[in-house]
C-alpha cells in the first residue's frame, strides 16, 4: 500500500512545500522538529542501552560514577563469548530459526490455498470463511494456550519443536490468509478468465498465473509471519520444558537468569543477537512491512 | 453503475455453467482443506475445550471431571481475580488512550514534509519489530531499582534525590508496564495511521486553508473525520492486544508487586502452568472472552455507522 503511495508522494511534494510555506522555519522546528526528536529518541534509546551494555565489561556495568554510563570506556565482547560458547544460545537461535521457517512454510502454503478458494473459486459460503478467517485472526493466544497444552500433552509432541511449529500456524494462518486475500483481489480476474479460456486448470492458474503475480504479496505475508513466530513467547513457554529445545526469548528470559545473580552483560548481548535476525530481515523490506501490516487492519 | 453492469454479464455466464456450480463448491473444498483442517484441530477444538475445561477441576497430569460452575464461583469470591480485572481495564484503558494520542500525533508528525523521511519512518517501527520480550528485558535493566540510568540522569539533572523504585511499589509499577506497553504499541499506531493519512488529499486541506480555517480547524474537520474509519480498526486491534497482554508483564513483573500488575492472561498462566490448576486457569481465560467480544461489536458497529454517514452502501 505504502508502496504504492510513495510516487503519488512525491508527486504532491511541489504542493506541501507550497503549503509549508505558511509556517516559518522556528516555528517549525518547535512544532515538528523538536516533537519528532523526543519521539524518535524514546523509542530508540532502549535498543542504544542495550547494545552499550552488551559491550561493557562487568566493572563498568554499575559503576556510574568513575566511567561515563552512556558508552563503554573500554568495550569488550566477553558477554557475547559468554553467550556463545557457554551458553545453549546457540542452540536457541537455531530452535527458533527451525520453528520460524517451519510454521511460516506451513501456514503459507495453508493461506494460499485458502484465499485462493475464497477469493477466486467463490465457493458458496466463501464470504463467510473469509469473515471466520478474520474472527480466527482475532484469538489471542492467551485465551488458547491452556487448552492447547492439554491437547499438544495428549498428542506426545509436548517439549518438542512440533508443538510450536503445528501451533504457531494458529494465529499465521488467517493473518496469511487475510493478507493474500487483499492481494488476490488486486489482480485482475479477466487475467484468470483468459486462461480458463484457454483451457487452463485452475491448479495451472493458480501456480502459473496467480502466483508469479503475488510474489510481494507472498514475501510480505512470508517475512511478517516470520517474524510473528520469531517473536513469539507464550507458546513457547507453555509448550517447552527441556532447556536445548528452547526458543531465543523464553531461553534469554528463563536460563540467564539465575536465581538473584542478574548478568546483565550477558542478558542484553542475548536480546541483542536476539533481535538481530529480524532487525536484519526488517531493514531489507521495510516496505513489505509496512504493507503488510497496514493491509492486516485494511478492510 | 459498473457493479451493475458486471453482474447483469455475469448471470448468463453462471446460468450456462449450472453444472460448474457443483464442481465450484467442491473445488473451493478442496482447497480450503489445509487451512480449515489445522484451524478447526488447533483453533476451534481448542476454543471449545478451553470453555469445558473452565468446567472440570483438572490439574496437570490428572484429568478433571465436570464441576459445574464450582471454578467460577470461587473466582467469584476471590479477590486478586478481581483484582486482576480492575488491572486488566485500567492498563488497557490507559494505554490505548496514550497509545492512540501518542500514535496520531507521530503519524501527523511522519506525514509533514521532512529530511530522511523514509529513514525516520523505518526506524520508527523498530520497538515493534524487535520481539517484546527481548526489548522488555532491557527495559528490565532501564527500571532496575538501583542502577537505572532514568534515575541517574534525572539525579544528575538535580530533579531528584534518590532513585526510582520503578517497579517496587504499586503504582510506580502500574504506571511503568503501562508506559512500556505505550512505548512498543505506538509504532503500530503511528505507522498504519500515517498510511491512512497520505490518502488524504492535500487539496482538502489547501481549500480549507483558503477558506481561513485554521490548522486545529483543518485537523478537526477533516484529517479526524476521513481517518475515524481507519482509527475504529486500529484502535480495536489495539485494545485487543493489550487486553490479552502476556509477554510484557511475565518478564517485568510477573504481576508483582502485591499482584498489582497481575493481568487476567498472566493470572491465567500462573493459576495454570505453574499452579498446575489447569481448570481454573481456563475458567480466567474464558472470563476474558465476554470483554473481547464487547470491543470487537464495538469497532464493529463503529464502522458500519460510519459507512452510513459517509453515504456508501453497507
Amino acid at each position: 500500500m505504502t508502496i504504492s503511495a510513495r510516487p503519488i508522494d512525491s508527486a504532491h511534494a511541489d504542493e506541501s512545500v507550497g503549503m509549508s510555506y505558511l509556517e516559518r522555519l522556528p516555528r517549525r522546528v518547535v512544532t515538528i522538529y523538536l516533537p519528532l526528536a523526543v519521539f524518535v529518541f524514546v523509542l530508540l534509546f532502549p535498543f542504544y542501552w542495550m547494545a552499550v551494555t552488551a559491550l561493557k565489561p562487568n566493572s563498568e556495568l554499575t559503576n556510574f560514577r568513575d566511567y561515563s554510563p552512556f558508552w563503554p570506556s573500554q568495550p569488550t565482547l566477553q558477554h557475547m563469548r559468554y553467550l556463545l560458547l557457554e551458553t545453549s544460545y546457540p542452540a536457541w537461535l537455531l530452535n527458533t530459526m527451525i520453528v520460524a521457517v517451519g510454521s511460516t512454510i506451513l501456514s503459507l502454503v495453508a493461506a494460499v490455498f485458502a484465499a485462493y478458494a475464497i477469493e477466486r473459486i467463490r465457493f458458496p459460503g466463501a464470504r463467510w470463511t473469509g469473515l471466520a478467517i478474520f474472527l480466527a485472526y482475532l484469538v489471542p493466544p492467551s485465551i488458547l494456550f491452556i487448552p492447547l497444552a492439554v491437547m499438544i500433552f495428549k498428542f506426545g509432541i509436548y517439549d518438542t519443536k512440533l508443538a510450536l511449529i503445528f501451533t504457531y500456524p494458529t494465529f499465521l494462518i488467517p493473518f496469511c490468509t487475510w493478507l493474500l486475500m487483499g492481494y488476490f483481489r488486486s489482480i485482475p480476474y479477466e487475467l484468470e478468465e483468459c486462461a480458463l479460456v484457454d483451457g487452463a486448470s485452475r491448479w495451472q492458474i493458480l501456480t502459473r498465473i496467480l502466483l508469479p503475480l503475488s510474489v510481494p504479496g507472498l514475501i510480505s505475508a512470508g517475512i511478517f509471519a516470520f517474524t510473528l513466530s520469531w517473536n513469539e513467547f507464550i507458546y513457547a513457554l507453555t509448550f517447552i520444558q527441556s532447556s536445548e529445545n528452547k526458543t531465543v526469548p523464553v531461553g534469554v528470559l528463563t536460563e540467564l537468569v539465575r536465581g538473584d545473580v542478574y548478568e546483565w552483560g550477558a542478558l542484553m548481548a542475548g536480546a541483542l543477537l536476539g533481535s538481530l535476525p529480524v532487525v536484519l530481515l526488517y531493514s531489507f523490506f521495510v516496505d513489505y512491512y509496512v504493507s503488510s501490516m497496514t493491509g492486516a487492519v485494511k478492510e | 453503475m459498473a457493479g451493475a453492469a458486471i453482474t447483469r454479464t455475469d448471470a448468463p455466464i453462471a446460468a450456462a455453467r449450472e453444472p460448474l456450480l457443483q464442481r465450484k463448491g467442491f473445488l473451493g473444498l478442496l482447497f480450503m482443506l489445509p487451512a480449515a483442517a489445522f484451524l478447526l484441530v488447533f483453533l476451534t477444538y481448542p476454543l471449545g475445550l478451553g470453555v469445558w475445561l473452565g468446567f472440570t477441576d483438572t490439574r496437570v497430569g490428572r484429568a478433571g471431571v465436570f464441576i459445574g460452575l464450582e471454578n467460577y464461583q470461587l473466582l467469584w469470591d476471590d479477590s486478586i481475580f478481581w483484582l486482576s480485572v480492575f488491572n486488566t481495564v485500567v492498563y488497557t484503558v490507559g494505554a490505548s488512550v496514550l497509545k492512540f494520542a501518542l500514535g496520531l500525533w507521530l503519524a501527523l508528525l511522519l506525514n509533514e514534509h521532512l529530511p530522511f523521511k523514509a529513514l525516520i519512518r523505518a526506524v520508527v517501527l523498530l520497538p515493534w519489530v524487535v520481539p517484546t520480550v527481548l526489548s522488555a528485558i532491557a527495559f528490565w535493566w532501564i527500571y532496575d531499582a538501583q542502577f537505572s540510568i532514568i534515575s541517574w540522569a534525572l539525579i544528575k539533572l538535580g530533579l531528584i534525590d534518590s532513585p526510582i523504585n520503578f517497579l517496587g511499589n504499586t503504582t510506580n509499577a502500574r504506571i511503568t508496564v503501562m508506559l512500556t506497553n505505550v512505548w512498543r504499541g505506538i509504532p503500530f499506531v503511528a505507522i498504519t495511521l500515517l498510511a491512512g493519512l497520505q490518502t488524504i488529499s492535500p487539496s482538502l486541506h489547501e481549500a480549507a486553508t483558503l477558506d481561513g480555517a485554521s490548522s486545529w480547524q483543518r485537523f478537526r474537520y477533516i484529517t479526524l473525520p476521513m481517518l475515524s474509519p481507519l482509527i475504529a480498526v486500529v484502535m480495536t486491534f489495539s485494545v485487543l492486544f493489550t487486553f490479552t497482554d502476556f509477554q510484557l508483564i511475565y518478564v517485568l513483573t510477573r504481576g508483582g508487586p502485591l499482584n498489582a500488575t497481575h493481568l487476567m492472561a498472566t493470572l491465567s498462566f500462573q493459576r495454570a502452568i505453574p499452579g498446575g490448576q489447569l481448570g481454573e486457569g481456563a475458567a480466567i481465560a474464558v472470563a476474558m472472552v465476554p470483554f473481547l467480544l464487547g470491543a470487537i461489536l464495538f469497532s464493529y458497529f463503529g464502522l458500519q455507522r460510519r459507512r452510513w454517514q459517509q453515504g456508501g452502501g453497507d
